[in-house]
């Protein structure tokens, strides 16, 4: 059986837990003393070695990233967290910057001393009002204490971190529509290659991590990386937290080492709610291809959950009952990417806007089998073709949900009208029945 | 632009503390335009004028960047912004029904304010709480597991000139300008208030502890 391990929300029940002087007391800020006593090329080592995977949703090796840095290339570097925590269902970074900031912090000096960056930034969504204040206080104590600056605990270090807001909008947790958002442009992406390792942050040399990798950063600096890579599973090493949400029983974040599965997730978290099923569910969020109760035994790691028909992503596991029209959640889904699509692109811009008008059409019931037809048709033209993943995030639950549930669909056109009661999936069903 | 001189010296003087932190002058764009929000609600053609002003753009390079970001109003909004988030799964435990009943309590619809100015209703997408749905935001402030009944005592307390605390965030619900502010980059000394944790985010880490399940030891010398 695997059991939880909590790591970075090890202090979380602590009231005080996201001050200074909280995360001092319980061994905080040590591994950046060990850091800066390092060679960097020394640390970057240890987070290949730890194994450790971006816990954005893509799953590319951290320290592989750092290592395409060019070094000794004479140009400023850059440390970007994304911190723009918007796919559907992903809730992790959000309670983790509000209960523990100085963990990202401490995660941010440590990872800009090892890719040689003198200036780094938080890029923060900007509807999370008190985790921004909350890293605010943050990096000024951190400051304060001499953490950031110049000749940073007297190592001869200088960095300067700054926690940027965005303004409402989901792709600039797209990694280089991040980078022109935060030069102040539309968050549009941009062409790959050239990749932000080589031209990132104003052309120069540019890491961008999420939040929960670089403040996994710390512990692999403190623990070694082989304490790291001794959990999780052989390809997908260590912890990571799990975010369960919708028709649990306790809902909330689980901590454990990667290849925990759903069933057990599920046990710890009181099961689905009484007198209820599971019907479907998103292993990373809402563009990772939807699963039935036929994956409740898929390890929840990169391959498995690949070889599976779906990804890994971000752990936000969406669990819905038998009373949820799967109709529904995809055209909301759809309506999101739709909203949400830069318009850079014409197979990601139109093909959400005909999603969201086909499938509006079908979830009342005036549809034809055909019409699935056309929906997989214009699938197979958004993914792939699109000019970035939010396109290709916007196909899955599209099709998957044509895959598992063709069915449901047919019904609601069979009936003429969605067969589903929307009052039975609220929280408060039950509660006046 | 019609700011009063002294309005203006305020702004240049935030601004130029805003532009400072960045190695180029238009990385400080999207906090200069929660900045003239902070100051009039919203971003007008004056505020627009002012940001392409303090970082050597044109304004039409300013509106493109507004019309992007849905967090930039280009009309007045509430003193107190309220986000129900209808976004799949928030929507289906209770979303939909509570935009349905508070729109309707309210009488305004998305990105509309009350006549007093005092409230405006948005619909939002995911902010991140999923464990916590359904989910509203006043002022980008959480308040967790919402229902019908709750969204509409928020609302006849906001109205009534009642503080609303968030059940996650500062004790109270600070206005949509100071909010702005914050966005800004300037910090309102209130990071202290509030829990630090709610019930949800600890559920695992509880269970644990309950449970005499710990992460692995590291080797000692390990490093």
């Amino acid at each position: 059986m695997t059991t939880l391990t909590p790591i970075l929300t090890k202090y979380w029940d602590r009231p005080d837990s996201f001050t200074r002087s909280a995360y001092e007391a319980d061994g905080g800020y040590r591994a950046l003393r060990t850091a800066l006593g390092m060679p960097q090329d020394d640390i970057i080592q240890a987070v290949k070695d730890s194994g450790l995977r971006g816990r954005g949703g893509a799953g590319f090796p951290t320290g592989m990233k750092w290592g395409f840095i060019p070094q000794g290339d004479g140009k400023p570097h850059y440390l970007v967290v994304n911190a723009d925590e918007s796919e559907p269902g992903t809730c992790k970074d959000i309670p983790l910057m509000m209960a523990n900031p100085h963990a990202l912090v401490e995660g941010v000096i440590i990872s800009s001393y090892a890719i040689r960056a003198n200036f780094a930034v938080i890029y923060v969504r900007g509807e999370v009002l008190h985790v921004i204040r909350r890293l605010q206080q943050a990096v000024a104590e951190a400051y304060e204490a001499g953490y950031i600056g110049t000749d940073i605990l007297g190592s001869g270090y200088d960095l300067e971190l700054v926690v940027h807001s965005g303004a409402g909008a989901y792709i600039c947790g797209e990694e280089t529509a991040l980078l022109d958002s935060l030069e102040g442009f539309r968050g549009q992406p941009r062409l790959k290659p050239p990749f932000p390792a080589v031209a990132g942050l104003y052309g120069g040399p540019t890491v961008i991590n999420n939040v929960e990798s670089i403040a996994s950063v710390p512990s692999i600096v403190a623990n070694g990386a082989d304490w790291f890579a001794s959990m999780g599973t052989e390809k997908s090493k260590g912890f990571g937290i799990f975010s369960l949400s919708g028709h649990v029983t306790r809902p909330g974040q689980y901590e454990a080492p990667l290849g925990i599965t759903l069933r057990e997730l599920l046990d710890m978290a009181g099961g689905i709610r009484a007198g209820h099923r599971l019907k479907f569910w998103t292993p990373g969020g809402s563009s990772t291809p939807i699963f039935t109760d036929e994956h409740l035994d898929v390890p929840l790691d990169f391959e498995s959950v690949g070889a599976a028909g779906s990804m890994l992503g971000t752990r936000a596991l969406q669990i819905f009952d038998e009373t949820v029209c799967v109709v529904r959640a995809v055209l909301r889904w759809s309506e999101f990417y739709a909203h949400e699509s830069c318009g850079k692109c014409t197979p990601c811009r139109e093909g959400t806007y005909w999603y969201k008008q086909m499938l509006k059409r079908l979830e009342a019931g005036q549809g034809t089998e055909e019409d699935l037809e056309t929906l997989l048709d214009l699938s197979d033209n958004i993914l792939g073709r699109s000019f970035c993943a939010l396109g290709d995030g916007a196909t899955s639950p599209v099709t998957s949900s044509i895959k598992h549930f063709r069915e449901e669909y047919i019904r609601h056109f069979e009936t003429g009208s969605c067969p589903f009661d929307e009052a039975a999936s609220t929280v408060w069903a039950g509660a006046n029945a | 632009m019609s700011f009063a001189p002294e309005v203006l010296e305020r702004l240049e003087r935030d601004a130029k503390e805003i532009i400072a932190r960045y190695p180029k002058p238009r990385s400080a764009l999207l906090p200069l335009l929660h900045l003239v929000q902070s100051e009039e609600g919203y971003v007008s053609d004056d505020g627009i004028e002012f940001c392409a002003d303090a970082v050597g753009i044109t304004p039409a390079q300013v509106t493109g960047v507004v019309t992007f970001y849905t967090q930039y109003k280009q009309e007045p909004v509430g003193d107190y912004h309220v986000g129900v988030c209808i976004n799949s799964l928030c929507a289906i435990m209770g979303g939909d029904q509570i935009w349905r009943e508070l729109s309707e309590y309210v009488g305004v619809g998305h990105d509309e304010a009350t006549e007093d100015g005092k409230v405006s209703l948005e619909r939002i997408e995911c902010n991140a709480a999923c464990d916590y749905a359904p989910v509203m935001m006043v002022n980008w402030e959480f308040f967790d597991d919402m229902t019908p009944a709750k969204a509409k005592q928020l609302v006849d307390d906001i109205r009534a000139g009642k503080q609303v605390a968030p059940t996650r965030g500062a004790e109270s619900v600070c206005t949509w300008k100071q909010a702005s502010r914050v966005l800004a980059g300037f910090n309102d000394g209130r990071a202290g208030e509030g829990t630090q944790a709610g019930y949800a985010s600890l559920r695992g880490l509880q269970l644990a502890k309950e449970s005499g399940w710990e992460a692995p030891e590291p080797e000692r010398g390990a490093e």
